[in-house]
């Protein structure tokens, strides 16, 4: 026990004093790291943003059936219970004509002449159906109910969801699955790529001792304890490269609010990707720390393999 | 302690065989010399003996274990029973010279406190005591040579192996390193030992072994060993 403790102490200064050692080679490795988990980070952070932007244009997408003023509740009552059975529907409201009076005056309570036109006369707002569909993209369900005779003859109007309209939800939901396999594609190539670059580097460390490896594999160290301190090594470049990622972006935020005073950049949401940052603020600092020590471990264990392998060394 | 039976080990086949069809048996506690050419394959033999190079043919047992059943996961617990001094040293070029025989003890768990005992006294021996905290780019090539022999004794191995420990000292410091393998011999370590130095071979009168081109010449006691078998002067 005392005896393994001595050996994990060692292990551990070790793995310090190469660190210090090898202060040039480490701040190499620790800027490819650092830029690559900024610019996971920053990813990330963009991909949750569009994917909230486009969830809330999404979730103002309904379909609204009107409904003949003839039509009596009991009718409307049956419509929406037949709509309610479909798969498809997360949500259906009805509005009969006052409810839908008072929505609109609400809605446009600035507006004092259009209000004025309206109370002059009688209530022109038809009875109303509003639809929340679930899937954007399997509306054809719910068009296919609505449209048959039985129901048909109950409306005054075809319904609002039709042509144009019909074609902006497309198009939104296409961009939406675009932009997130974009997303995530374009994480996934960033850190392929910059766990080729850390592990070039640390494969360069390695490679220039490679002689001490030899030697002390001929006095008869094991492998993990030849290894342990360049993992020791590498695992502390991965901690450092996440925290100062998290302040990088940390400190794009504070210049993006402060001095810029912008609330968006392009399409970019900013406000709401600062907003989902200190939420996570936790989460994605471990987050990075996690991919940090992931990388660095990894890329020393493997940069060090073939120097430990039991094999007649080549000179 | 040490069996070899029919080793042969070719490097390279189109250069032919570095050891050929080599069988040896030494005791425990014996004390043996190899001579031989430069190129004879003397260093070879020892590297067989350490699991730096396997053999191509051939069985080798050292202190009971069969090289062939030993997994290479084992290998490092073989070499920690074996003391080497090697041919170039092979020191930690960023370590000092105390850290450098401290490192043979840190890697089997040996604690701090008795590293601290062990390593002054050990570096007593080989005359280094001063130097230390030197780095080893700071030291002449014989007292490089002290500290890897420094550090093969420190373990106190049952077996030793020093290829040519005396090759860059003069003939008082070679008799020094010498007397130090004599007296851990005594204590009972198996010492295999090669060189190029006609004057040790003579007066050590112990077993001595030639190998001529890769095969063994003459396995004799020093007494009866003449001048027939030329023997290489001293480098340096
Ligand atoms: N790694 C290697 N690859 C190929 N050939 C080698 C290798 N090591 C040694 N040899 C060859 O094997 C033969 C024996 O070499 P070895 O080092 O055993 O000689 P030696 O007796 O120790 O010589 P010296 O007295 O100069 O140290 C030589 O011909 C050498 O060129
Ligand atoms: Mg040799």
């Amino acid at each position: 026990m005392g005896r393994r403790r001595t050996t994990f102490g060692r292990i551990i200064r070790t793995g310090f004093v190469y660190f210090i050692r090898n202060a040039w080679l480490a701040v190499a490795a620790m800027a490819t790291m650092i830029i690559t988990l900024t610019i996971i980070l920053f990813s990330l952070i963009v991909n949750a943003t569009f994917s909230n932007q486009v969830e809330q244009i999404t979730s103002k997408i309904d379909i609204s059936v009107y409904l003949k003023d003839g039509v009596t509740s009991a009718q409307a009552k049956s419509f929406v219970a037949a709509i309610e059975k479909l798969p498809n529907v997360e949500d259906v409201t009805y509005l009969d004509k006052s409810a839908a009076l008072r929505v609109f005056i609400t809605q446009n309570a600035n507006n004092d002449k259009l209000l004025a036109a309206i109370n002059e006369t009688d209530n022109p707002l038809p009875a109303t159906i509003k639809i929340k569909p679930r899937d954007l993209n399997k509306m054809n369900e719910i068009r296919s109910l609505v449209t048959k005779p039985q129901w048909q003859k109950l409306q005054s109007d075809p319904i609002s969801d039709s042509g144009e309209r019909r074609a902006t939800i497309d198009k939104i939901t296409h961009a939406t699955n675009i932009l997130q396999r974009a997303g995530i594609i374009a994480v996934g190539i960033f850190a392929l790529i910059s766990v080729l670059i850390i592990f070039n580097t640390i494969q360069m460390a390695i490679f220039n001792r490679r002689d001490e490896l030899q030697i002390m594999r001929l006095l008869g160290a094991s492998t993990g304890y030849i290894r342990a301190p360049f993992v020791v090594e590498t695992i502390i470049y991965g901690v450092l490269s996440a925290i100062i990622s998290v302040l990088i972006i940390n400190a794009l935020f504070i210049t993006a609010s402060s001095s810029l005073q912008a609330t968006s950049f392009g399409l970019l949401d900013i406000s709401y990707s600062q907003l989902y940052f200190q939420e996570h603020y936790w989460r994605l600092l471990l987050m990075q720390l996690t991919l940090g020590i992931l990388i660095g471990a990894a890329s020393s264990v493997i940069a060090t393999q073939r120097y430990l392998k039991f094999k007649t060394p080549k000179k | 302690m040490i069996l070899l039976d029919r080793v042969t080990k070719t490097y390279n086949k189109n250069l032919g065989a570095a050891l050929n069809r080599i069988s040896l048996h030494v005791e425990p506690k014996e004390f043996v010399i190899v001579v031989g050419q430069s190129g004879a394959g003397k260093s070879t033999l020892l590297k067989l003996l350490t699991r730096e190079e396997r053999p191509t043919s051939g069985k080798i047992i050292v202190g009971g274990i069969d090289y062939d059943k030993l997994p290479d996961k084992d290998i490092p617990l073989l070499r920690r029973k074996i003391g080497v001094v090697f041919q170039d040293f092979k020191l930690l070029p960023n370590r000092t010279v105390f850290e450098n025989v401290a490192f043979a003890l840190e890697i089997v768990g040996v604690s701090t406190k008795e590293i601290n005992n062990t390593v002054p006294r050990v570096l007593e021996i080989v005359n280094l005591k001063d130097k230390a905290k030197r780095m080893p780019v700071e030291l002449s090539g014989g007292e490089r040579q002290r500290v890897a022999i420094a550090r093969a004794i420190v373990r106190q191995p049952k077996i030793l192996i020093a290829d040519e420990p005396t090759g860059n000292l003069d003939p008082k410091h070679a008799w020094d390193v010498i007397n130090v393998l004599e007296k851990i011999n005594r204590y009972g370590t198996t010492v295999l030992l090669t060189t190029h130095n006609q004057d040790i071979v003579n007066k050590l009168k112990r077993r001595v072994i030639t190998i001529t081109n890769g095969e063994i010449a003459s396995d004799r006691a020093s007494a009866q060993y003449t001048e027939k078998t030329p023997i290489p002067r001293e480098r340096m």
